[in-house]
């Protein structure tokens, strides 16, 4: 890629650059900065796009009480049950269950204590979901 | 309370933040650099043998299967460090407070610090590239007040990130967990062989993309994705699952931290400076080489984001299409790193 192909155009990094090796006039490698790549841009987008489905999707359940709170801050968090249950140290089987409303409704405070931690929630914001979720719900 | 205060460790003097393509090449060089001891991020790369590629279809991290276009995280500064001789530290810690603590003595003793760090626990970077990927590199330098000054190359400025958010990213649990990983020189040699460690780099940069065994990785994976990418069409009824796919194939190829065209031009301007410093005119035609393949994997990217813009029509078609600009890499890539085989054991 030669200096002057580096792509400038929109993207998600808020007014930053990310560092590209590219040629100079005379071949030589350098790093030019670039302001972003559409084409980065749209697959980000999509990725996103299909996470902020999976948040809204989980959102509605837990609303119509087929799932417990906990799936929505799991999902909100980028975490599958392998994942959460890696980071509880506990049998991945252990997250599942607690996903269904009633079993969470019965979970004692040490659990509840150990799962807020592991989501960088407090206790009272774990068993609530938001009414309204947006596009900052997730990563805050 | 006596009058003795306890000292804050403030910042390492004199630290110099380096803007890098990739967060482990980048740190590499800035933790060198910081020492006394001047290495590009490239040749960080090169010698510690950072690039690579695998795909694979059996294993999957956010609904889709696993692609790289770089080795094992962790490796690239391990390589570095033995092939020139460099004495370092690493340690990893299962108690964050043990490990924060850890950190904290460390800083006060006037060293920047390598930390592996979990990307979705870091609030500094922008929401869109805060996915739970376990071995994201940076550099910590300082502390005041509860925050650590950090150095994360892949960023144009030094940051300051808050302790609970740093724990948080260094003892997260997962596939590639950091497991609190800290790491720094403790000794750096006198007279550096940097030919013969370049010379190792390559060698084993070849060894793993021509010999490893199994189609999925090395040079050879790079047609195995191909043809995978043919059948995707036909193997998921809905084109939202392929477009998927591809997407996660481009995202690594082309997000912060590969300088573009997954690592290809990052590993070009390493054998451009492994051929100047080898005076060796080989390796500057095998760089341009290289450098004409990652525009062939830009063009993979550009043809993959047409596809996912325009859906459905003729997507038989259009993934053939890609997977043939795919099968060029494939092929420029086979030459190239024959040609610098051959010119490596040559001698």
């Amino acid at each position: 890629m030669k200096e002057t192909d580096v792509p400038q155009e929109d993207s998600f990094y808020q007014g930053g650059h990310r560092a590209c090796y590219a040629t100079d006039e005379k071949g030589h490698y350098k790093i030019v900065p670039s302001r972003g790549w559409e084409v980065e841009k749209i697959f980000t987008a999509q990725a996103i796009d299909e996470v902020d489905r999976e948040i809204f999707e989980t959102h509605q359940k837990v609303l119509a009480g087929e799932l417990s709170p906990l799936a929505f801050h799991m999902t909100a968090r980028l975490m599958t049950p392998t994942l959460l249950a890696q980071n509880m140290e506990i049998w991945t089987w252990r997250v599942r269950r607690h996903l269904r409303p009633a079993v969470f409704r019965k979970l004692s405070m040490r659990m509840l204590d150990r799962y807020a931690r592991c989501l960088d929630l407090s206790v009272e914001a774990l068993k609530e979901v938001p009414h309204d979720i947006d596009s900052n719900t997730a990563g805050g | 309370m006596t009058l003795i205060q306890i000292q804050q460790a403030g910042e390492v003097p004199g630290f110099r933040h380096l803007h890098s393509a990739h967060c482990e090449s980048g740190v590499t060089s800035s933790l060198l650099a910081n020492n006394g001891f001047e290495i590009s991020e490239p040749l960080a790369f090169g010698i510690g043998s950072g690039i690579y590629f695998a795909h694979f279809p059996f294993f999957k991290v956010m609904n889709a299967p696993v692609t790289t276009f770089r080795t094992y995280p962790g490796t690239i500064f391990k390589k570095v460090c033995k092939r020139l001789g460099i004495e370092f530290q690493r340690k990893r810690y299962s108690n964050p407070e043990k490990g924060m603590a850890a950190l904290s003595q460390t800083l006060a003793r006037g060293m920047p610090v390598g930390l592996q760090t979990n990307i979705f626990w870091l609030p500094y970077f922008p929401r869109q590239f805060r996915f739970q990927f376990g071995a994201h590199n940076l550099i910590a330098y300082g502390e005041s007040d509860g925050k650590f000054r950090l150095s994360d190359p892949v960023v144009e400025a030094p940051v300051d990130c808050d302790a609970h958010a740093l724990s948080l990213a260094r003892f997260s649990k997962g596939p590639l967990s950091p497991r609190g990983l800290m790491y720094y020189p403790t000794k750096l040699p006198q007279a550096p062989d940097f030919n013969s460690a370049i010379r190792e780099g390559i060698k084993d940069t070849c060894q793993r993309m021509l010999k490893d065994p199994f189609p999925f990785l090395g040079v050879s994976a790079i047609r195995y994705l191909a043809e995978h990418i043919r059948k995707w069409p036909q193997r998921h009824k809905d084109f939202r699952k392929s477009n998927l796919y591809l997407g996660n194939v481009v995202r690594m190829q082309e997000e912060i931290g590969t300088g573009g065209a997954g690592f290809r031009f990052l590993y070009a301007a390493f054998l451009q400076e492994a051929g100047q410093r080898l005076a060796n005119d080989r390796f500057l035609k095998l760089s341009e080489e290289l450098t004409a393949a990652g525009d062939v994997w830009r063009q993979f990217a550009a043809k993959s984001a047409r596809i996912i813009k325009q859906p459905a029509q003729s997507e038989f078609q259009n993934f053939n299409e890609v997977a043939d600009v795919l099968m060029e890499c494939y092929r420029m890539e086979l030459k190239i790193f024959l040609d610098l085989r051959a010119e490596i054991l040559r001698k």
